[in-house]
Parts: C-alpha cells; sequence; structure tokens
C-alpha cells in the first residue's frame, strides 16, 4: 500500500517536471542554433543592420525591421485594445445590470476563440478594401487592417482581466465615494482605476505579449516585406511572419538561412519572456495590497 | 450648466459610449460572420466535404484537411490530458508549499505565455529532428501537445482547488489513503472543471495553424493520413493555402472552410460551457 502509494506520487511528480523539460528543451533548441548562427554573423551587425534580407543575393541580418513590424502591430492592436477594453471592462463593472454583464461576458470572449487564420481573412478581405476606400494609397499588405483587427481580437483579454482587477477592489472604496456625492463616472476614474491599475497593466503587458507573438493573422494581412518603417500604410513583415515564410519554403536544414529562424525565434522568445516575467512579478507584489 | 449638472452629463456620456464600445466587437463579429455565410455556405456540399485538394478550385475539397484536425485532436489528446491532469494534481495535492512548486508555477505560467510559433521551432528541432520523426501527424501532436499543457494543468488545479477541504478530511477520517482520497473523492468532484478545461484546450489546439506550419506541415497532401507517421495537413493550413492564392474562386472555398473550423471550434466551446454551467448546479457544498 505504501509502496503504491509512493510510485503514483512519483509518476505524479514526474509528469510535473516534465514542464520544465519542455523550458529547457526550448531555449536549448533557440540557444544552440542561434549560436551556431553568430557565429557567422556577427551580433552587432544582427542588432544594428537596418536590412534584413537572408533570402536574397546581397544578404543582410540586421533584425531591426522585423523588430519593427511587430511593434508596429502591436502598438497599433493595443491602441485599439486598451480603450476600448478598459472601456468596457468599466462599463460592465459599474454601470451595466447584471444580468447584462452575464450575458455579454461570454459573448465578448467568443472574439478570443476565433482562430486566427479566420481573422487574417478578414483583415486582408474585409477590412483592408474597406479602409482603400477613404485612404487610397493604402497597399493591399498593411500593418494598420491587421493591428486594427488584433486589436478586436485582443479586446476581451483586457476587458476580462481588467474587469476582475476592478472588481477586486474593496466594497468600501466604492461606497466610499458614491458617500461623498462622486457620480459612476468620478468614482470609477477617480478610485476604481487607479486601485486596480496593477492588475490593469498586467492585461496590457499580457495583451502587448499575445500581440507580439501573434502569426497567422499577421502573416496573412501586414505582408511579407520587411521594412524599418512607421508607416502603417504599406507591407512590413514582422518576427513570427518570417518564419512561417522560411518554413513553407524550402530552405536546406543546417543552412544559414535555416538557422535565421531560431535566431529571429529567440529575439521574440525574449521580448515574451521580459514582458510575461514583469507581468507575474507585478501580479505577486501587488497581490495582498488590500487583504 | 452648473458643475453638478455637467458632471452628470459626463457620467451619461460615458455610459453611452460604454454601451458602444461593447457592442463594436460584437457588431464586427457579426459583420464578419454574416459575409463568411454568404459567401460560404453554398459551397458546402458533401463533394466539399469528401474531395482531394486540387488546383481547380471548384473540384477541391477539405477530406485530408478535416482528417487530419481530427488525428491531430486525438493524438494530441493523448498526450496532453493524463500529462496535464497528473501534474495539476501533483501541484494541488502534493507539492504545494515547497521551493521546487513555486518553481513549477512561475515555469507553466511562463510556458503559457511562450508565443505558439515558438513551440513550433521545439518541435521542429527535438521531435522532427532528434527523435527523427520529420513533418509527421506525431511530431504535430506531440507540439500541440505540449502547446496545450499549461492550460490543462491551470484548470485541473482551478478545479480541484474548488473542492473544499471537508470532503478530503472526511475521507481520511473513514481511513483512505492519499491516493484513494484523491481518486474517489476530489476527482469524481472536480470532473466537471477538468473537462471544461480540456475542451477549451482542445479549441485552442483546433485553430493553430503556426507551430505545424514550421514543424513541416504540409499545404498540399493528396491523400488522407492512415497512421501517425503519415504527413499531413489541417485545416487552417488548408485555409491560409487558399488564401494565399490569386484566383477568386479559391475565396469561395476560404469561405466555406472557415464556416466548417468555426462550426468545430464554436461546438467545443458550446460543450464547455454547458459542462461547466450543469457541474456548477449539481455540485453543491
Amino acid at each position: 500500500m505504501r509502496v503504491q502509494e509512493k510510485i503514483i506520487e512519483g509518476v505524479l511528480w514526474l509528469s510535473a517536471v516534465i514542464t520544465i523539460l519542455v523550458t529547457i528543451g526550448i531555449i536549448w533548441v533557440l540557444l544552440s542554433e542561434s549560436l551556431t548562427f553568430f557565429k557567422e554573423v556577427s551580433i552587432v551587425d544582427f542588432l544594428t543592420d537596418t536590412q534584413w534580407t537572408p533570402l536574397f543575393a546581397d544578404k543582410h541580418f540586421g533584425i531591426l525591421p522585423l523588430v519593427a513590424g511587430t511593434m508596429l502591430t502591436t502598438a497599433i492592436a493595443i491602441a485599439v485594445a486598451l480603450p476600448i477594453g478598459l472601456t468596457i471592462a468599466i462599463y460592465l463593472n459599474t454601470y451595466a445590470p447584471a444580468g447584462f454583464r452575464a450575458t455579454i461576458k461570454p459573448m465578448l470572449e467568443i472574439l478570443a476563440t476565433i482562430p486566427t487564420v479566420v481573422y487574417g481573412f478578414f483583415a486582408l478581405t474585409v477590412v483592408t478594401p474597406f479602409l482603400q476606400s477613404f485612404i487610397p494609397n493604402l497597399a493591399g499588405f498593411n500593418s494598420l487592417s491587421a493591428g486594427l483587427v488584433m486589436g478586436i481580437m485582443i479586446i476581451p483579454m483586457i476587458s476580462s482581466l481588467s474587469e476582475d482587477a476592478i472588481s477586486a477592489v474593496p466594497k468600501s472604496l466604492r461606497e466610499g465615494a458614491y458617500g461623498m456625492g462622486a457620480t459612476k463616472f468620478q468614482t470609477a476614474f477617480g478610485v476604481l482605476v487607479p486601485a486596480a491599475s496593477s492588475g490593469i497593466l498586467v492585461s496590457v503587458i499580457l495583451a502587448i505579449s499575445r500581440a507580439v507573438g501573434e502569426t497567422m493573422l499577421v502573416a496573412i494581412a501586414a505582408g511579407q516585406q520587411p521594412r524599418l518603417t512607421a508607416n502603417p500604410l504599406v507591407p512590413i513583415e514582422t518576427i513570427t511572419t518570417y518564419i512561417v515564410q522560411v518554413s513553407l519554403g524550402d530552405v536546406p536544414h543546417g543552412s544559414l538561412e535555416y538557422r535565421t529562424i531560431f535566431a529571429a525565434g529567440i529575439t521574440l522568445f525574449v521580448f515574451t519572456f521580459v514582458l510575461n516575467n514583469i507581468s507575474f512579478w507585478i501580479r505577486k507584489k501587488y497581490q495582498e495590497k488590500y487583504d | 450648466m452648473t458643475n453638478s449638472e455637467l458632471n452628470r452629463f459626463k457620467d451619461k456620456a460615458f455610459q453611452w459610449f460604454g454601451i458602444f464600445c461593447t457592442m463594436i466587437g460584437l457588431v464586427v463579429l457579426a459583420i464578419f460572420l454574416i459575409n463568411i455565410l454568404i459567401d460560404g455556405l453554398g459551397r458546402i456540399d458533401w463533394d466539399f466535404l469528401n474531395n482531394l485538394p486540387s488546383r481547380r478550385a471548384h473540384r477541391a475539397g477539405i477530406y485530408t484537411a478535416w482528417i487530419g484536425t481530427i488525428w491531430i485532436l486525438v493524438l494530441s489528446s493523448l498526450i496532453a490530458f493524463p500529462l496535464g491532469i497528473a501534474a495539476g494534481i501533483y501541484l494541488e495535492e502534493y507539492g504545494k508549499r515547497n521551493r521546487m512548486a513555486s518553481f513549477l508555477e512561475v515555469n507553466i505560467s511562463n510556458l503559457a505565455g511562450v508565443p505558439s510559433i515558438i513551440y513550433g521551432l521545439l518541435g521542429l528541432e527535438i521531435f522532427g529532428r532528434v527523435f527523427g520523426l520529420g513533418g509527421s501527424l506525431l511530431t504535430g501532436a506531440l507540439t500541440l501537445g505540449l502547446l496545450i499543457l499549461p492550460i490543462i494543468i491551470v484548470t485541473t488545479r482551478e478545479a480541484i482547488k474548488a473542492v473544499p477541504r471537508s470532503i478530503r478530511d472526511a475521507s481520511f477520517a473513514l481511513g483512505a489513503s492519499k491516493w484513494q482520497t484523491i481518486w474517489f473523492q476530489v476527482l469524481p468532484a472536480s470532473f466537471g472543471g477538468i473537462l471544461t478545461g480540456v475542451i477549451l484546450a482542445l479549441s485552442r489546439a483546433v485553430g493553430e495553424a503556426a507551430p505545424l506550419i514550421v514543424i513541416g506541415a504540409l499545404a498540399y497532401v493528396p491523400f488522407a493520413p492512415k497512421s501517425p507517421m503519415d504527413e499531413f495537413t489541417v485545416l487552417p493550413i488548408q485555409i491560409f493555402n487558399w488564401i494565399s492564392r490569386p484566383q477568386e474562386a479559391f475565396a469561395t472555398n476560404v469561405a466555406a472552410a472557415i464556416i466548417i473550423l468555426l462550426l468545430i471550434t464554436f461546438m467545443l466551446n458550446g460543450i464547455a460551457v454547458y459542462l461547466r454551467n450543469k457541474w456548477q448546479k449539481k455540485v453543491k457544498w
């Protein structure tokens, strides 16, 4: 009996430890391939060259254009999702009747369950033509419509997590504000949002991390032309799109071109890793603020 | 306008803005779904579901794609469910207060935030090259299995956490061992929550294309896979492939395939929501 219990505990422990192996696997794969890459390409060029043309005859290995493309789509997405998502969170928490909130929250979460290829198709065939009707020089592939649609996709992330943070603000603070004669609007922006700011910040950081790693939407709608620009009207390429582009072609295994996807991958991993850890740290630090 | 009138006006204005914001996402979603239904519904028939891919749009079907999707779902479930549920049980019931457990927790929350395409790079190197599985179904299933592992672990833990202390104490008091308590009391009581999480994880896996493209799943597979070692494609990759073709007729195929994909996704989510509600009503402590 005791032996059996120990064996079961051991099996369960092993299952949990596999998650550590996954992390080690990811880091090992990314590091080993990119270290070989950086033997051939200097890391200074990688970080400062303003052109990314590994698949052309005149090869340049500057990651900046891909990073710029990623930043641009992410910035547009957050510019859409933050104001809308936060407004939804405040509205649902302080204004909406309970029944309305109970039906609308799961409906909004549908937005997050739709596969991202579907969003890509939407951006390419509906949003871009619509925007072109009043922005004539908008290219067929562009970061604007990809970013706008990505913003809609991550609204539920910000609205749900921010709403959770706002409802966690103690009742006494809210009623204190109402007791002083404040309107709901004044209570929301004067008391609730500042009190819930760490939770809201976490939701935004997670949304940024999600947007940075988003792949199919930008691969379909934002183009495959790495360029260092802040112009949302022209085709660009994100880090993730580049990895997809190379994966679809026949780049031989072990070649320098093949290793570029791991160099791009480790750049992406570093971004999301830092963002996720900041959010984790904020959550831990401010969790017990009101307890 | 007096100050208090102004404040009341601001309050009302924000309320309307709130309604507007809440609706905007849903309206956009509705516009898109209606668009897709108009374009694609007429294209869906028996042939579309049963035809192999073809260069001619009107003869192309999604047979290989949906067979591949089902293979991937079944295989990655077989890999991720036992692992995820076991890990969840360990973290919640056994290793709660040691340093290892808190490290595991940070690690799992980090894994949940790793972009799916990075899992693709992991699968390409480890399963594809080191294990020598190439671009097979098994590589794809292992990759997606690891991708959904954190979701399953987190929901398992939450479901187990919801089982009250008293149930465990009662079981221990009757002389049950730790594992007997978990197996006969805690797991049955948290089954609904675990199942919900598992299905939500599956609905995530159904829509994934990026990691599978990276491991080398093909856009064009002439035959449906028959064993886990075969090459494969899945619905989202088929859709992506059709989107990148210039011919107008393929856009209709895309719309039709999206309807099928969304049907699967919504069905899985619907089942999850249904189970959650049913279990919440049934189990009252």
